[in-house]
């Protein structure tokens, strides 16, 4: 190399490097050999670093590294740690009956967070990821409850469900169709006094023949007042929340050929302390009892 | 090794130093470095950078001693970044994450202090407070103090490897590693209690970080300290990159006056024999054998010079043995420099011509300019100044004015509303209450703006219905959930939003948050 850069920058006095463009030629300023060497270095910490731990990539994985790290390895192991220091709590809610969990608040904080977990994984496929529910899934943020809104009674509907097949404990309860028992017309004055309890309905004058008629066919299941029972999962009428659809045609299509919810029982899927977290978790929503 | 023992000019002594950018030719394209043995200075620059290395060394090594009474509830070192808490401590400033601006801001003046100073003065900061500068000079005195000054430590180095060089060199090299330690070790204790961490790092008790740390700057300090110093500067900072396009002519540089110095001779008693007209320099050296940084000011100014004055200093006690007026090596600007080197060439016509600056008498002629400090004070410094100032009051006014009750509010989004079976609607919210003094305060949180409206926390009972009060923990976010529940007849009072409003009784500090109540038809 050295015989190559003879020419000596005029102004400067400089040796040149040799290389010229357009007439343009680099001044031999050498940079240090350390920086070389730094240079150097670093190719053989990246041969060390490829030797050491997963690089190469082959057709179905990569190298191993003679150190055997493994990103996925130290994930697993940080679940495990997760699931470890979670235990005390999740012992102490599989142990305690559901009231005692609601005293303390510390555990019941716990168990609002886990529920909030699985609330997101088995339920909000049909009551959303807010738990709002939609049109024939009820709300679970409000304080309208079918079967009762205090947490012993939300854990019964979670653990054993609703019309569930799967399940001896299941809450049953089911509506007659009156398509066979009342005339339409009988049916559109029904809805009119059901609709009445909260609004005007459109034909004011039936609401005298549907009390009638309600008092005959629907308080035995919803109550002389409409507000419904928890005892046979009836709906209270007389309230702003309609889970079936809202206006006096929901309320007659419902009477005539009633639609009705089916919900699985949780306990035999995800176990008893799961539906504990899930039954406090939804009561802290905000409608709970 | 291209040393030479001392010889005699005259009365002068002669070093033989070569600087290290001396060659221009036959360079491999790859360089060894070249050994600098800078030799010990004295003089007005010199003391002063032995004061601002005082100071600076001690800023360094004490600052996380200092103690700082805040509360019970706060750490009381005066100057702490706690990472693990997120806070910042400064005195009587604390800072929280979210304030981070002020660290930005202390950033910024920073860099316009070093343009300031740049343009001001030159490269001050790589001369006299670049921790890279006072480490190099610290390691210095302990390189000087165990191997003697340029010359024994050029012999020694020369020589071979006898037992009084492996010691003086084991000695040098462990005390720099003592330092080395100590630099590392005074940084953690900006991140912890210094005491405590003191006590459990050297029981070996402490995290493995702070070892690691420790190790780490222990390895930095003694490579760029002790082996790399000059190399430093001059390839691996970017700073004096910067700086020299920050520099013009009426910026102060360390300048060779060859208007007066040339033709250098080291023969001057001969040359006035013979009627030569010579300059001030006697090639005695001194300003290359001193320069820490192996380079020839008399060349002109470089990228290598980190103005550390020191030249100035070993030329001004040349000159004052030889009875001549001190500044043949001085600070000036290139216009100074410019309009007295035009003086000594008439213009460029003839090569300098040192008659020309002097009269019979030997004093300089009336023409000859002197640094005035005026000229500091020129558009662009007081530019530069005006910027730093300008940066450093909004932070004071921020500092000053800044809340320390803050209070955000998050609402639920989704489900965004929720109609209760009566057909009132609710909206959730989760409401943070950040208490910024270490000190535990109840805080009163009320709405305004939705009379009608009733707020209980999640998981209690409702109050009074339109606030509430809570126990706030010190130095800490509190952040709780609250449902506000608004009847269906008064639905419309929620149409312009409304407020949270989060008071503390006792100091009246108060914090505000306007939100929007959501219902059936407005949810988005
Ligand atoms: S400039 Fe001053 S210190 Fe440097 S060689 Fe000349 S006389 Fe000596
Ligand atoms: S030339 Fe002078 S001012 Fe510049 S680094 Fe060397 S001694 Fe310091």
């Amino acid at each position: 190399m050295a015989d190559k850069h003879k020419h000596v920058d005029d102004i400067s006095g400089v040796e040149t490097t040799g290389h010229e463009w357009d007439g343009i030629r680099e001044l031999n300023n050498p940079i240090p050999r350390w920086w070389v060497y730094t240079f150097y270095a670093t190719i053989v910490w990246a041969i060390g670093h490829a030797i050491a731990y997963p690089s190469w990539p082959l057709l179905t994985e990569s190298t191993k590294g003679l150190l055997g790290y493994s990103s996925r390895a130290v994930v697993t192991a940080e679940l495990a740690n997760a699931k470890a220091a979670q235990a005390g709590n999740a012992e102490r809610i599989a142990s305690s009956p559901i009231e005692d969990i609601m005293a303390d608040p510390e555990l019941k904080q716990f168990a609002i967070s886990a529920g909030a977990s699985a609330f997101k994984v088995n339920c909000a496929p049909c009551h959303g990821s807010g738990a709002a529910g939609g049109k024939g899934f009820p709300n679970l943020n409000d304080n309208d409850w079918l079967w009762g809104g205090n947490p012993k009674e939300i854990y019964q509907t979670i653990a054993h469900g609703i019309r569930y097949d799967g399940d001896e404990e299941t809450r049953v309860s089911e509506m007659p169709a009156f398509a066979d028992m009342l005339t339409p017309d009988e049916m559109r004055a029904t809805a009119a006094y059901v609709l009445s309890l909260t609004a005007t309905p459109s034909n004011p004058a039936l609401v005298e023949l549907g009390k009638q008629l309600f008092a005959d066919n629907c308080a035995s299941c919803h109550g002389a007042d409409a507000k419904g029972s928890r005892e046979v999962g009836a709906p209270n009428l007389a309230d702003a929340i309609w889970l079936k659809g809202e206006g006096e045609q929901a309320i007659t299509d419902q009477m005539r050929s009633p639609k009705h919810g089916v919900m699985p029982g949780w306990v035999n899927r995800v176990g008893d302390p799961v539906v504990k977290d899930l039954a406090i978790f939804v009561h802290s929503l905000g409608g709970g009892e | 090794m291209h040393y030479q023992p001392a010889q005699k000019a005259g009365s002068m002594e002669r070093l033989e130093a070569r600087p290290i950018s001396a060659a221009r030719v036959g360079r491999p394209l790859y360089e060894k470095r070249r050994k600098i043995f800078p030799k010990r200075a004295e003089g007005r620059f010199r003391r002063f950078k032995w004061l601002v290395m005082l100071v600076t060394l001690s800023i360094y090594y004490l600052t996380p001693w200092i103690r700082w009474d805040r509360s019970a509830h706060a750490p009381d070192q005066a100057v702490l970044v706690d990472l693990a808490a997120r806070r910042f401590y400064f005195f009587f400033i604390e800072i929280w994450p979210q304030e981070f601006f002020f660290v930005a801001g202390l950033l910024v003046m920073a860099g316009f202090g070093l343009f300031l100073v740049t343009s001001a003065v030159g490269r001050a900061w790589c001369g006299y407070a670049c921790p890279q500068t006072v480490w190099v000079d610290l390691f210095l005195v302990v390189e000087r103090f165990i191997e003697g000054d340029r010359l024994a430590r050029m012999r020694l180095d020369a020589g071979s490897w006898t037992f009084d060089k492996v010691c003086k060199r084991f000695a040098k090299h462990a005390i720099w590693l003592v330092i080395g330690v100590a630099t590392g070790g005074a940084w953690i204790f900006y991140f912890a209690d210094a005491p405590t961490l003191m006590k459990s790092f050297v029981a070996l008790e402490a995290e493995p970080v702070a070892y690691m740390t420790v190790a780490t700057l222990t390895a930095t300090t003694y490579l760029f300290g002790g082996l790399m110093r000059e190399q430093v500067c001059t390839y691996m900072c970017p700073w004096p990159r910067i700086q020299a396009a920050m520099l013009d002519e009426n910026s102060l540089v360390v300048t060779y006056n060859d208007w007066r110095g040339e033709r250098r001779t080291r023969h001057a008693k001969r040359a006035a024999a013979l009627g030569e007209v010579v300059g001030d320099c006697v090639d005695c050296n001194a300003c290359v054998a001193v320069c820490p940084m192996g380079i020839d000011i008399r060349d002109g100014q470089q990228l290598e010079c980190i103005t550390c004055a020191l030249c100035i200093d070993a030329c001004d006690g040349v000159m004052d043995k030889l009875g001549r007026e001190r500044g043949l090596i001085s600070y000036a600007t290139l216009s100074d420099y410019s309009a007295n080197m035009a003086l000594a060439t008439n213009n460029g016509a003839i090569p300098i011509d040192p008659r020309r600056v002097r009269d019979g008498n030997g004093v300089f002629v009336e023409g000859i300019r002197d640094f005035d400090w005026r000229i500091i004070f020129r558009r662009r410094v007081i530019l530069y100044f005006g910027i730093w100032a300008l940066v450093g009051l909004g932070m004071l006014y921020a500092l000053v004015s800044r809340d320390r009750l803050e209070l955000n509010v998050l609402h639920d989004r989704n489900p965004q509303y929720v109609v209760e079976s009566d057909g009132s609607v609710r909206n959730g919210y989760v409401l943070k209450l950040l208490n910024m003094i270490p000190e535990p305060r109840r805080i009163t949180l009320s709405l305004d703006g939705m009379p009608s409206a009733r707020v209980r926390i999640a998981g209690q009972a409702p109050g009074d219905g339109q606030s509430f009060s809570v126990a706030v923990d010190p130095d800490k976010v509190t952040s709780f959930k609250i449902f506000v529940t608004l009847p269906k007849e008064s639905l419309v009072e929620a149409q312009s939003g409304f407020s949270f409003r989060a008071e503390d009784p006792s100091s009246h500090e108060r914090d505000v948050y306007r939100t929007k109540f959501i219902q059936p038809g407005t949810a988005k």
